[in-house]
């Protein structure tokens, strides 16, 4: 017999569902972990890993079918052939776009840790003042001393390579050795830090791939394959890492199939008192009870589970007082920046491959610049010599042809532009009870859009990047904006913001759930604004901080 | 998507196509069709072995042998079977094929000659110049930039491509961000 009740229940095993139930496990919290995918278990489960090029049937393009069983994952270019089988079909989790929103999920033990780009960025002190600063959305009511101590703790743990830069807009942490730039990165670096006198700075990239064995996982091996499973457990996910920490607890259970249709709740207590499972495989309903939930089932799931926990005392759902529940969806925007060709370096070259390209930190609307919108954004891109897939306009086919090609060709550079999106209470998920997915359930309707700032900003973010690229001395310089619909960032962020207010507000200042206390949301749901660093580092962060806190509080009888 | 009848179909509409383009150019360009009568054996694809031997060879031509294996060596044909067939939509898939009739017609009115019964030289040289016209933006010739494409991809990615031409390391284990290259030295797949 199952053991039904449980100190805490943690829903969802992505990035911060692994990182809460890790944390609550060691704090010695009996902990039942669920996932509504499928188990797929660490190196044996990652089963295109291994493959060389050749094993992968269509060579790593997307044949008919998958497009259109995932066509909302063809908006843009993270699935492939061989990490297809990580991404949701459509039909089995539909949703409806009132406005374009492109919503890529990954549905299985670790979620889309297994995918993530892995780049790991502290919000600066100014990204928790920004709202407050700007009179936008909700101040947030934690800083970034706060902060700092959890970011610590998840680098310390996670393993994030990096550079220590001294930069203001970009703390510095407790990181592994960097990965290296390449000899022409390290020559536009050079460049951009001369003509900008060090006002913009080119680095590598901060990323959670091990540089060396750390917490008795190998270091990173240079495959460039991340995004089919570590088998070596090199870069942070849910099973190289947070996983066996806590099932080495022996305080963890781990129950996959298992979609939590709602958070139960007592009116008289105005505590949660569990949550209801609905059985992936054999659509059968189950109660798990716990003294606390967390809520981690990715952004825009943890608000369809609050919204689908409608009682009458909340019929909006769970936490929906503020009115505030389902708002503030946001995102970073990008696909804009620039790329161009690199004259020289024909007798350098590189060995490896590897899974990290440099950052430019951000430089608008900080130290005294100021441009007509607020907030700014952050590069990423690499340099490389083109492939054999490049196009040899000059030569026909045959000997000729086959021999340029299996040489390197001319070095190029491209970086792409990442930039804080806004909140706006009109950018909203309500249910929509009419269309129902694979298990009958209702699906979210997604009605979200940038906006002017974001619009303006993008200008900058595709001139600001031809201009480093053209000072740095590179030719063919194209700045290109390729139009970005929310979701594509695949950094959701927002529908349960933290807050100082339970009337503007949907949690607080421990991520708790005004309305009920002993639920904890640490997921992206939780964001108040976006900074314009990827979220995951944080969500790590602000996780740790909350089960520590609800640890503590447990044992004071304080929730 | 069932591919099978509709590509049986496609090739004999293609087929009939040609004799109506063709018109007094056909004269020459009987051993096309009476070449290759009716298809004896086909994969569940729907393209038959002579096609697979027609696709080898055209491939071998954009990328021979030298003193490594070319593009038939590394299966090429049937790599393009399966790409055409589960990657290409059913316009691209069609176009393809007419192209596969196409490329012949483009032979014999050069050479009077099928593409399987032309010489390497002549071979090369009608490739080449499809390539050229592909270029210019003819869409006359828009079928040879599928078939170049598929072979680059297919070739470089093949274990022969990616090991011999080009290399590979399944675990390179380090990063080094600056070696020394000179000319002549193998790209990294």
């Amino acid at each position: 017999m199952t053991e039904q009740n449980y100190d805490a229940i943690v829903v969802g095993s992505g990035i911060s569902g692994g990182w809460a139930a890790k944390e609550l496990t060691e704090k010695g919290l009996k902990v039942l972990m669920l996932e509504r995918g499928e188990n797929i278990e660490h190196v044996t489960g990652y089963v295109n890993a291994l493959k060389a090029p050749w094993e992968i049937p269509h060579r790593d393009r997307l044949t008919t079918k998958i497009r259109e069983e995932q066509a909302v994952l063809t908006r843009d270019g993270f699935m492939h052939e061989a990490n297809s089988n990580y991404w949701v079909k459509d039909a089995e989790s539909p949703y409806v776009e009132v406005r374009p929103f492109s919503w890529f999920r990954g549905y299985h033990v670790g979620g889309r840790s297994l995918m993530w780009g892995r780049q790991s960025y502290r919000w600066n002190k100014w990204d928790y003042e920004a709202n407050l600063i700007d009179g936008v959305g909700v101040d947030w009511p934690i800083r970034y001393e706060d902060m700092a101590p959890w970011y610590d703790h998840a680098e310390s743990f996670a393993g994030i390579s990096g550079s220590l830069e001294g930069l203001e807009q970009l703390p510095d942490g407790k990181f592994l050795p960097p990965m290296e730039l390449n000899v022409v990165e390290k020559d536009v670096a050079a460049r951009i830090k001369a003509h900008y006198n060090d006002a913009r700075r080119m680095i590598i990239g901060r990323v959670a791939n091990l540089t060396e064995p750390h917490g008795g996982r190998v270091n990173c091996q240079y495959r460039n394959k991340c995004d089919l499973g570590c088998p070596f457990g090199a870069y942070f996910s849910t099973q190289s890492s947070t996983l066996p920490a806590a099932v080495r607890t022996g305080n963890l259970t781990l129950r996959p199939f298992s979609i939590v249709t709602r958070v139960l709740y007592d009116k008289d207590t105005k505590r949660a008192t569990g949550v209801e499972v609905l059985d992936a495989e054999t659509r059968q309903t189950y109660q798990y009870t716990s003294k606390i939930v967390f809520l981690n089932a990715s952004t825009l799931n943890t608000a369809w589970v609050l919204m689908n926990s409608a009682t009458d005392v909340w019929p909006d759902g769970l936490g929906s007082s503020s009115g505030e529940l389902g708002h503030n969806v946001m995102d970073h925007h990008f696909r804009v920046g620039a790329s161009g060709d690199v004259e020289g370096f024909a007798d350098r070259y590189i060995f490896g491959r590897r899974a990290n390209g440099f950052y430019i930190p951000r430089f608008r609307n900080l130290f005294g610049d100021k441009r007509d919108y607020t907030r700014g954004f952050g590069y990423q891109g690499t340099a490389d010599r083109r492939g054999w897939s490049r196009d040899v306009a000059e030569l026909g086919i045959g000997a000729p042809l086959k021999d340029a090609l299996s040489e390197p060709g001319h070095w190029t550079i491209g970086m792409t532009a990442f930039g804080e999106v806004l909140p706006n209470h009109d950018n909203k998920v309500t249910l929509d009870k009419d269309k129902r997915d694979k298990w009958g359930l209702p699906v979210l309707a997604i009605d979200c859009d940038i906006g002017p700032n974001e619009r303006r900003m993008r200008k900058d973010m595709a001139n600001d990047a031809a201009e480093m690229l053209e000072a740095a001395g590179v030719k063919n310089v194209r700045a290109e904006d390729n139009t970005y619909q929310l979701g594509q960032g695949i950094h959701e962020m927002g529908t349960a913001r933290m807050g100082r207010d339970p009337k503007t507000s949907v949690v607080n200042m421990h991520n708790q759930v005004w309305d009920a206390p002993n639920v904890f949301i640490t997921d992206g749901a939780c964001m108040t604004s976006t900074s314009c660093v990827n979220p995951s580092l944080t969500y790590m962060a602000m996780t740790a901080r909350a089960a520590n806190f609800a640890a503590e509080a447990l044992k004071k009888g304080d929730v | 998507m069932n591919t099978e009848t509709p590509l049986a179909i496609n090739r004999r509409e293609a087929v009939q196509r040609i004799a109506l383009l063709m018109g007094a150019a056909m004269v020459g360009s009987q051993a096309i069709l009476s070449g290759q009568p009716v298809p004896q054996k086909q994969t569940p694809s729907g393209f038959t072995d002579a096609d697979i031997a027609l696709m080898d060879e055209i491939g071998e031509t954009i990328i021979p042998a030298t003193d490594i294996p070319g593009a038939k060596a590394a299966k090429i044909g049937a790599f393009m079977v399966l790409m055409v067939t589960d990657c290409y939509n059913d316009g691209q898939h069609a176009a393809f094929v007419e192209g596969l009739r196409q490329i012949n017609r483009d032979c014999t009115a050069k050479y009077g000659t099928s593409f399987m019964d032309s010489t390497p030289a002549q071979r090369t040289e009608l490739a080449n110049a499809l390539d050229a016209g592909n270029k210019a933006k003819d869409p006359h010739f828009r079928y040879f930039k599928m078939m170049k494409e598929l072979t680059i991809l297919g070739y470089f990615s093949s274990e022969i491509g990616a090991t011999q031409a080009v290399k590979f390391v399944q675990v390179p284990g380090a990063f080094h961000g600056d070696v020394p290259y000179k000319k002549g030295d193998r790209a990294w797949f």
